[in-house]
């Protein structure tokens, strides 16, 4: 049986109809429309999905739409203001933290976690946080890189200028 | 036509229950289990939100652990910290950090894998399990939970309220876990330790396993191994060819059968090794 739920996504208070049991993930990507987040194995293992829940990063598609009523959810969407990147994304980018772009999402939300957390995380720190989001083109190097230059504990090496696209070239 | 039920108290909870809801706490496996067979559930019921689950505490029972409580939870609790590590560093174990925030301790014991990564340290601490239903509250020890694979002692009415390890709890505890990597992976084989010492000799051990039998088991004859003689290489060796002994576990689509016998004895010689080395 369909029933609503209140909650809020990014800040912005949402009502759903849907089945209890439906994936956050469906919802948030169908529903919601916000198609940042990313389905990957659908079980849990690859992090691809993640979003925070109350903060904390979860993920959405082993969580139930009847569970988060009342409850705080933030996307990839909700790290930054408007439509432009934040400074974290821009340093993926910059630094090649992003190569194809499946986990980035994933990253960016859990990422945003543990810095609310640890706004200078240990190595160790970070290697826990992102351990369970499955990155298969960067070797997680560049994302260490990309997050130690956003906390300023590393020089920026940057690997390309043109790495956030501005549109087509000239 | 799935109706949902999110009871703030165990009483409230008692009409859903009685009509056979399925209980959802961190949804970490049942979601998974779900999506794959495409099953609906008649009623579900909302276990995090019910009052008497929730919170960590020491009092006159013991650690006292709501069955509501993440795994992110018991890894923060300084509480657990004091007195029971071989938990927390089975919390620690746990998927990553995205499964820890939502998955159970109580759901973890429910759902009733073989392969759950918390149950050896539980076994191994002697928790004791406090279930509440229609009839009141009853205690279980949790050695007599799990009665074959995937089936429990726990009834359909029921919930698992409170998780309670016994204080003064063990002086040595470790834990293990082999699995294929070190983050998300199911367990191949899982190990918990408790003991007491006296001098060089290994006191009221318990050693736990899981992944190796239909459900997680002592190994008694291995326990009665280390407790033999002082702590030695030798004891390492020989609990560790005991283990390899006595366990059945099977060839499934994680690990071989050789594979578990062989690593568990490993492990547990290993375990030893470093207590060995503490002396």
């Amino acid at each position: 049986m369909n029933s609503n739920y209140k909650f809020t996504v990014n800040g912005r208070p949402v009502e759903v109809t849907g089945r209890p049991m439906a994936r956050l993930l469906d919802v948030v990507r169908r529903d919601l429309g916000l198609t940042g987040t990313k389905e990957g194995c659908g079980e849990g293992e690859c992090g691809a999905c993640t979003v925070l829940l109350n903060g904390a990063p979860v993920c959405s598609c082993l969580v139930p739409l009847f569970q988060v009523e009342g409850a705080l959810v933030t996307t990839v969407e909700g790290i930054s203001p408007s439509d432009q990147v934040s400074e974290l994304q821009r340093v993926f980018a910059t630094e090649g933290g992003v190569q194809c772009g499946a986990c980035t999402p994933a990253m960016i939300v859990t990422i945003r976690a543990l810095l609310d957390r640890h706004p200078k995380p240990t190595r160790d720190q970070v290697r826990e946080y992102v351990s369970g989001t499955l990155c298969r083109c960067t070797g997680y190097e560049r994302i260490f890189r990309a997050i130690e230059v956003f906390t300023g504990q590393r020089k920026a090496e940057g690997v390309s200028e043109t790495a956030v696209d501005e549109g087509p070239p000239p | 036509m799935t109706r949902a039920f999110s009871p703030k108290t165990l009483a409230e909870a008692q009409e859903s229950l009685a009509r056979g809801a399925t209980k959802v706490a961190g949804a970490t496996d049942l979601m998974v289990a779900d999506h794959a067979s495409g099953r609906e559930h008649a009623w579900v019921l909302n276990v995090m939100g019910i009052a008497e689950l929730q919170g960590i505490r020491v009092d006159e029972i013991g650690l006292n652990i709501g069955a509501a409580s993440t795994f992110a939870e018991i890894r923060r609790s300084k509480d657990v910290a004091l007195h029971a590590l071989a938990l927390i560093e089975a919390a620690a174990t746990i998927g990553a950090a995205q499964i820890q925030n939502r998955a159970t301790i109580g759901g973890n014991i429910a759902n009733a894998s073989p392969a759950g990564d918390s149950l050896p340290a539980l076994l191994a601490l002697d928790a004791q399990i406090m279930l509440a239903g229609p009839q009141g509250r009853r205690t279980v020890p949790y050695e007599t939970f799990h009665i074959r694979y995937h089936k429990t002692v726990l009834e359909a009415e029921e919930l698992i309220e409170r998780v309670v390890i016994p204080l003064p709890a063990p002086k040595v505890q470790a834990f293990r876990k082999v699995g294929t990597r070190a983050a998300q992976a199911i367990s191949k084989v899982v190990i918990g330790l408790s003991a007491s010492r006296r001098g060089d000799l290994l006191r009221n051990v318990r050693l736990a396993m899981g992944g190796v039998a239909e459900i997680p088991i002592r190994l008694r004859q291995v326990e009665a191994i280390i407790e033999s003689e002082p702590l030695s290489r030798e004891l390492a060796d020989a609990a560790a060819a005991v283990v390899e002994n006595t366990i059945s576990p099977i060839d499934d689509v994680r690990s071989t059968a050789s594979y578990r016998r062989h690593v568990a004895g490993q492990v547990v010689r290993r375990v030893l090794l470093d207590l060995l080395r503490g002396f």
